[in-house]
């Protein structure tokens, strides 16, 4: 008996939770299928006298036609799909080499440049909106994608955070030994060192990926024409001018937010190891 | 053997500064001028890009007498608080029960929890700009069908700080507890298990035991809700328009950034206040590293 209250007491709250956690993206999905009339009649599906007591023949598909037909969404998920990527794969790229010339080279410069990293690490993105709009003014960014794309290609956390997985994942007797066969310095980084850290360029992919995918503030500023929007300024456009379409509204989010949770739910675990590799070292 | 090592050498002589030119050139233009860049900017007035001229600390005075400055920083910091002192012993709480040796489907629910920090906070504001809508919105409808709360009750007119609270408690309360979760392991099972055996209560055990456990993890998680509390733009821009709602209610310092530099085009001004954030998050840093070592002594 006492089990089984001890029992509901754990799994309760925790069931109760994941209820509330998952509301607001059932209340997306069911308002992307239904009609904006029966928007106001009930919260979630429409009710009729189908299975379970839903109207299922009141749902429709309106809404996403009409957002890749009138609204050419089709464009915007394009857009995020470039910049995402391109991003994701640049910045890893570069942080990758960086952090491990960091970490088993000596060279000139490199505590200075330590120091620059670590300096910049702990300054707030935001600072940098407003002089870096000026600098891609002056070399003539502006509105276009190079301009959303490299001021993210080169985090200072993503060095840090590989500077840190090669000191900890790759022995220096292995490129030694490398060195010894006569393996040259590029064949040895691709195919002997970031092997070592495979998790790691997995988890800073992810992030840095979904990390893009959902800025807004960066591309909203950077970009102009409209065809160039990604997803997520789309999306705030849409909801100024159909702020009463509620079906368009939730259904691009949910174009929107779908391929995000869908990569989650495949790789959660460099997810979540990505997401924590800032707080384990702390 | 000479000539082996002598090529090594002259191999791994230039290679490092191959390896990171790429990331120093583009850090360099894109990160380390800017940044320098926004201290000069900070002393100067601009209208937009080109024009500037130089006003000496005349931007910082200006904060200081400037009363929508003073509103977007209060507003931020009760976000700040509401995250810190609502939301973070809630993401507590669940991991806490978590953690218990005994639940089942501990990845499920990790799952579950975790999944709403993934989705973009621009998202997440279209999503809550449903959810709060007077009439129609899925949490007064709730309301009031469980407990007859007033189904017009004005979320985005007059509680604007409780909204902004509640839609990032409902993005970020997993996304803290797969932290404490992970400080959770630091508690050490002997402990625990003495503790219980000398006839220590839930509390007692709790404060003395867990709690100097987690502290050095749990203050750095203070500290990034702080950073992240300081930065919020998305969820008040899109829920309340450019200027933060009614009377200014929900401007934050980022609103308020982004509208001088980008709506009135003063850049100048834009990176005084993102200095005074800079400084704000470099002032709670400093105090989380005291906090956290104190607990080491």
């Amino acid at each position: 008996m006492s089990r089984v209250r001890r029992g509901l007491l754990i799994y309760l709250p925790l069931l109760l939770c994941s209820a509330v956690i998952l509301l607001p993206l059932v209340y997306m999905l069911c308002a992307s299928i239904k009609t904006n009339e029966e928007f106001f009649t009930s919260p979630f599906l429409p009710r009729g006298s189908g299975f379970l007591g839903i109207a299922w023949d009141h749902l429709t598909s309106v809404h996403y036609r009409r957002l890749f037909y009138d609204y050419a969404f089709g464009n915007n998920i394009i857009n995020s799909c470039f910049l995402a990527s391109a991003t994701s794969i640049l910045a890893t790229l570069l942080t990758a080499m960086g952090g491990y010339a960091l970490a088993r080279f000596t060279f000139r410069g490199r505590s200075l440049l330590m120091g620059l990293v670590l300096g910049t690490l702990v300054l707030p993105n935001v600072l940098l909106l407003a002089p870096s709009y000026q600098l891609l003014y002056r070399l003539g960014l502006l509105d276009h994608y190079g301009g959303v794309i490299l001021p993210l290609a080169a985090p200072a956390f993503g060095v840090y955070l590989f500077r840190q997985a090669f000191i900890a994942g790759l022995p220096r007797e292995l490129l030694e030994a490398g060195r010894i066969d006569g393996c040259g310095e590029m064949r040895l980084f691709f195919s002997v060192a970031l092997p070592m850290v495979r998790p790691m360029v997995g988890a800073f992919l992810l992030i840095t990926y979904v990390g893009t995918w959902n800025n807004f503030i960066w591309p909203q500023i950077v970009l102009q024409t409209p065809e160039k929007m990604p997803l997520s300024v789309a999306i705030a456009q849409l909801r100024g001018v159909y702020f009463q379409d509620y079906g368009m509204m939730m259904a691009g989010t949910a174009v929107s937010v779908a391929p995000v949770l869908v990569l989650f739910l495949l790789l959660q675990r460099e997810f979540i190891a990505g997401l924590t590799a800032g707080a384990v070292k702390s | 053997m000479n000539a082996a090592t002598g090529r090594a050498d002259m191999r791994t002589g230039w290679s490092p500064y191959a390896f990171v030119a790429p990331f120093v050139l583009v850090f360099l233009v894109f990160t380390a001028y800017p940044t320098l860049q926004s201290i000069a900017l900070s002393v100067q007035q601009t209208y937009g890009p080109q024009a500037s001229r130089y006003v000496g600390l005349q931007n910082f005075v200006g904060l200081a007498h400037d009363p929508l400055f003073w509103k977007a920083l209060t507003n931020t910091a009760v976000f700040a608080a509401g995250s810190i002192f609502i939301q973070l012993p809630c993401s507590l709480g669940l991991a806490l029960l978590l953690n218990k040796p005994q639940v089942r489907g501990r990845a499920f629910f990790r799952l579950v929890f975790f999944s709403p920090s993934l989705v973009g906070m621009i998202f997440v504001a279209v999503i809550f700009s449903l959810i709060f809508e007077k009439r129609t919105g899925l949490l007064n409808v709730l309301l009031h069908r469980a407990f007859g709360f007033d189904p017009e009750f004005p979320w985005l007119e007059d509680y604007v700080m409780p909204a902004l609270i509640i839609a990032a408690l409902w993005m970020y309360v997993g996304f803290n507890m797969v932290y404490f979760l992970a400080a959770l392991q630091n508690v050490s099972p002997d402990l625990v298990d003495a503790s219980r055996v000398d006839g220590a209560g839930v509390w007692h055990r709790f404060r003395h035991v867990t709690i100097p456990a987690i502290r050095p993890v749990g203050t750095f998680i203070v500290l990034l809700s702080l950073v992240g509390s300081f930065q919020l733009f998305e969820l008040p821009y899109l829920l309340l328009g450019e200027g933060g709602g009614p009377n200014n209610r929900g401007l934050t310092l980022v609103m308020y950034l982004y509208q001088t530099g980008f709506e009135t085009g003063d850049l100048g001004y834009a990176s005084a206040i993102g200095w005074v954030i800079a400084m704000l998050l470099g002032a709670a840093a400093i105090m989380q590293r005291a906090v956290a070592r104190g607990g080491e002594r």
